[in-house]
Formats: structure tokens, sequence, C-alpha cells
């Protein structure tokens, strides 16, 4: 799915289609202008070391051999998946960072954003863009994950499922902007503010209630991501990034923080983004992700051929740093050590690796990841026991693999 | 002669380290006799300015469960029911039963168990799986309908919001809904909803 370039008539028939009774015409401009993968024919020369080559440009395009892409459903309410399996090391490129929105892509005028500090404040304030660009700024590198992700591989596993279409919803990348702490000391916490609504200034003004102890601890204002300013899908000009929580929180076009003494129960933390259990209950305000991994390669829609290949892939956890990566290739029998890139970065993706010669016998793939608090993902049966069948977030099992004898590598173990 | 240059240039980068470690932003002695610098976790009381009230108003939308936040105004099942078909039922339905990526909203069933956790075909509904009233007129108000969000006045938000919560069977039909009834409307799965006990470490939960 994710290797197929397309159309953008396809995609506009997709909007058409999927928007039911709204009528397209009032969909925003960026709704309809979705940004399609180039599909340049490749014209390399045959020797390109006889032929001078093409003159600087503005802004890099991709090489015309390359192909990566999200995949974009053409709605303004969903995801679009980063291709994490054509992926290496642990930075996400800025136009392959998942997406998700709740009313399509905002469009801001930097110089008309504002950010309003308000609630139980000393002083009610309001912040331009450039006055958050003159606070000491920080910078971090973290991973950024929707809570729904691995959601197709719990609900509805199949062999063809990607390493995007399972786990695409997370992305890593450096993050710069200005500690929420420090806004909060300009405006004056007061006394029995214990949680801080958080808002968006998009079409769906998208809220989320906070613990407070999260703004004082690594809550920031997030201005840019990987070195220039965050792009429009990423929450142009300023979010809010809450390193290691479920990315729904960590509001988009953010323009207003407003400190309260109890959580708002906004739709966005009942009806959604909450976690019915099979005793008949449901958790609420799960924020933290927990730790997690997957192996990207070998992986569908790869096919391997016998002999030593590297087992690639990454693992992360909200609650911290990854601090041990176990491949099995039996399907979960026996366990190996493999190799973390370092430096591994707390609640940040973490490279594992370890050299592996298939000798050409059906194989199950599987990684565990293990982080600091000494917490290790669980296996799918103890998952589905202690969530259900039915539970709708904080999807993180262990993820297997299975090799088949002709090569053909599947998701799913025994698939 | 590169050599020098290249030498020249770590000893540059070797003082400046030295440098940054003398003068750390929150060392007060040196950062004193200096230039003003930020001695850490103070207020600098120079960036951004007051809210004026008027700011505050316009954009201070939402509503909790105690009812904070709504506004004068009242609302009936039947007038929401003629607005919920005029501006809801091309995207939920004219029963609210969703369609497509647009979801369900009204159907109190399962009554009994709260399922959900053991059955993803179970669909959610206001009325089976929302914990508090309050709720459906803070994300009414902010984002519906999505293509013209902000375009419904007080009195048409609690229109359907009366109507979704009678069509729900939480409400009789003929109740008024308004700042004072609103939050007193328990919803069934109320007490379904538990903090999160998660906290890392050995155990798995």
């Amino acid at each position: 799915m994710s290797d197929q370039p397309i159309s953008r008539r396809a995609l506009l028939a997709g909007v058409a289609v999927a928007a039911g009774g709204v009528v397209l015409e009032q969909l925003p401009l960026a709704a309809q202008s979705a940004q399609t993968p180039q599909t340049l024919a490749p014209a390399a020369p045959p020797d390109p070391s006889l032929v001078p080559g093409g003159p600087t440009t503005p802004v890099s395009a991709r090489s015309p051999f390359e192909s990566a892409a999200r995949t974009p459903a053409g709605v303004i309410t969903g995801p679009a998946y980063s291709p994490i399996h054509q992926l290496t090391g642990t930075i996400t490129p800025s136009d392959l960072m998942f997406e998700r929105h709740h009313a399509g892509v905002a469009i801001i005028d930097p110089a008309k954003y504002k950010l309003l500090v308000h609630g139980l404040v000393d002083r009610p304030m309001v912040f331009t863009l450039d006055d958050l660009k003159r606070f000491p700024s920080v910078s971090r590198v973290a991973f950024l994950e929707c809570s729904g992700n691995g959601r197709n591989g719990y609900r509805d596993p199949k062999p063809e499922l990607t390493p995007q279409m399972i786990d695409g919803l997370t992305s890593n990348g450096e993050w710069t902007g200005v500690p929420l702490a420090t806004l909060l000391r300009e405006a004056g916490v007061r006394r029995g503010a214990t949680w801080f609504l958080a808002e968006g200034g998009d079409a769906s003004k998208l809220s989320r209630s906070i613990p407070i102890e999260k703004a004082w601890d690594d809550a920031m204002i997030a201005y840019a991501f990987n070195g220039e300013p965050l792009r429009p899908a990423n929450g142009y000009p300023a979010r809010l990034f809450l390193p290691g929580f479920e990315a729904n929180t960590s509001i988009k076009w953010l323009r207003r923080i407003k400190l309260i003494d109890q959580p708002n129960m906004s739709r966005d933390e009942t009806a959604k983004y909450t976690d019915p259990l099979p005793d008949g209950r449901a958790r609420q305000f799960s924020f933290v992700m927990d730790a997690k991994s997957i192996i990207t390669q070998p992986s569908h829609p790869m096919r391997i051929a016998p002999g030593w290949l590297e087992i690639s892939g990454v693992a992360w956890s909200g609650r911290g740093k990854i601090t041990r990566v176990e491949v099995s290739t039996d399907g979960g029998a026996h366990w190996v050590d493999a190799a973390l890139q370092e430096p591994v970065l707390s609640k940040a993706h973490a490279r594992f690796r370890l050299p592996w010669r298939w000798d050409g016998r059906p194989a199950t793939l599987m990684s565990r990841a293990t982080d600091e608090t000494g917490y290790t993902q669980p296996t799918l049966e103890v998952f589905e026991a202690k969530r259900g069948k039915g539970t709708d977030f904080h999807f993180n099992h262990i993820r297997a693999w299975t090799v088949r004898s002709d090569g053909a590598v599947v998701y799913g173990a025994g698939a | 002669m590169m050599r020098r240059v290249v030498m020249s240039i770590g000893a540059l980068v070797l003082t400046a380290a030295c440098r940054a470690e003398r003068a750390t932003p929150r060392d007060t002695r040196t950062s004193a006799a200096a230039a003003p610098t930020i001695a850490g976790d103070v207020r600098l009381g120079t960036i951004g300015r007051l809210a004026t009230d008027a700011e505050v108003h316009a954009w201070d939308i939402d509503v909790n469960p105690t009812g904070s936040g709504l506004p004068a105004g009242r609302g009936t099942h039947d007038a929401g029911a003629r607005l919920f078909a005029a501006k809801c039922a091309a995207c939920h339905g004219a029963h609210g039963e969703g369609m497509a990526i647009y979801p369900k909203l009204i159907g109190r069933e399962p009554r009994a168990d709260f399922p959900f956790g053991r059955d993803p075909k179970i669909v959610k509904t206001i009325g089976n799986y929302w914990p508090y009233s309050t709720t459906v007129f803070d994300y009414v108000r902010r984002a519906m309908p999505l293509t013209a969000p902000g375009s419904l006045s007080s009195n048409e938000v609690y229109d359907l919001v009366a109507y979704l919560l009678a069509e729900n069977g939480t409400i009789p039909r003929d109740a008024v809904i308004d700042q004072r009834s609103l939050p007193a409307v328990k919803m069934p799965a109320r007490d379904r909803f538990v903090r999160d006990d998660r906290t890392g470490g050995a155990v798995f939960r």
C-alpha cells in the first residue's frame, strides 16, 4: 500500500467518498491540496561520471529513485502512517513524520499567532511567536507516538501488514522550544492549580487536561522540529510537546493553556483515548507510552535470501531510556541481546541491530524491549489477557514476523 | 601552516569551553560581575503582555463536569431533533447511527456489564460510554459541525445536547437542559472510569 504512488485524482475521489454528506467545497483548502508523492521517471545517464549534473537548488528533493511516502486517506480526521520500514537510524525526516488530525491541517499566520495562558494564575498573559522565541530555549530528541499506534496489528492482523501500517504512528526527532514551566512562572501559578487544559487553534479546538506535574517536569512549547520551523501538519507555528505521553496530548497549533483545579473531561479524555479493560472498567488519563519495539528489517514486504543479514528495528519507552532489546528467531523460545546504537536517549527511539544468518528454514522473528524502570514488553498472550481484545489504545505487545521458506516475510507468528 | 591553524582553533574551543564551565547561568557570583543574565528558575517579567478580559472571554470555551463554563440559555429535545436533521444527520445518520468515519452517537445498549474491553465489535455511543453529560456541550460547541465549528448559538448547542441525551435515554424527552440541569445528568457509564494505575517496572497492568 505504502509503495504505491497515489494519484491526486484517486485522492480526491477518496475525499468525496469518505466525506459522505459533507459538501466537498466546504472542506478546508488544505484537505483538497494534499501533497502526493512525486512519480518522476528516473533519468540517470548511462555513466554519471561522464556528464555534469544539475546546479544547486533552493530546497532539495528526494532522489527520484526513492518512493518512501505516508499513507494519506484523503480525509480531514484520520491518520497518515510514517514509512518506518524505509527509514534508518532514529531520526524521522520532517516530511515523513506521521500525521493525525481532527479537523484538517490548520493554516496559521505566524504574525497573528497568540498563546493565551490564564485560569488559576496571578497574571493572565498573551505570548506572540516572537515572545516564545525570546525565552531561553531547549532542544531534545524525543519520539511522538499516537496511542492508537498498533491497532491494525492487534485488531485486524493480516500477513500483508507492513511496519508502516502496524506502527507507523510514531516519529522521532529534535524538538526545540521553550519549557512550559518558563511560561507558567511568567504568569504565576496559583495554589490549587493541579491540572492544565491545553487547547488547539485548529477547527477541532482539540483539548486535553494534563496534570501540572508534567508542566514542571519536561513539557515544552515547541516551535521547531529537526532544525526548521514546525511544518503545518506538525502544529505550525507552535505546539505543546509532552515527551513520552500519548501524542494526542501534545496539542498542535496551541492557542491556550488554562490552569485548572480538576480535569475538564474533554471528549478526547473520555469518549476517546481511554482504555476499556476486560473487567468492565475503562482506564482514563493513561498518558505514558510504555516500552515497545518492532523489527523493521526484515519485514513485510521484503523477501530475504539465505545467508547473513541484519535484523534491525526501533525501540522506545515513554518512561525513560531503553536499556535492552532482545531478539528471538524461533518465536520466543530463545532470546539474544541486540546491540543498541549509542547514544540511547530518554523517551526517544533507539535503533537495535543483530546480525543473523538465515538457513532457509521457516523462522519467527520477535523483539522485546526493556526500559530503565525494568518494564519489559509483554507477549501478545499476556497483553490480551490483561487488556482484552476490545481495548482501544496502547498496543505494545511483542510483534512477530514469520519468515517463510521462500524468503517471504509476513506479519504475525505462524502467519 | 595548516597544522598551526588547527591548533589555534583547538585552543579557542578549549578556552570557550572553560569559560562556559565557569559562567553557567545559575552561577550568581560570576553573572553579577558580567552582563545581566538569566539566573535559573525566576520570572523574567519582560516578555509577553497581560491578556485583556476580552481576549480571555473570546477563547475561554471549556466546560467541566461541575457546569463551570456553561453559558446562559436552554434547549429541548424537539428543537434539537430539527437541528440534528438539518446540521448533523448528513454525517452521523438520520438516527445518529454513524456513517463511514463519522461516529455513531445514539444507542443505549448494552445496558449492563460494560463489555467494551472484551468485544471490539460493540460500538461506543454517548449513551453507553461517555461518562459526563457536560462533555457533550463542550465538544459540540468547540468542534461541531465539522464544516462550520463555532456557528451554533448557545441555545442551539443546548438543543442538540438535549436531543442527544434524550435519544440516548439519559433524560426524559420533555426535559429542559440548561446551566443548572445539565451537570446534574448522571451518565450510565460514569462509574466505569478509573485512573491509570500503570507505573512502569516489572508488573504489566
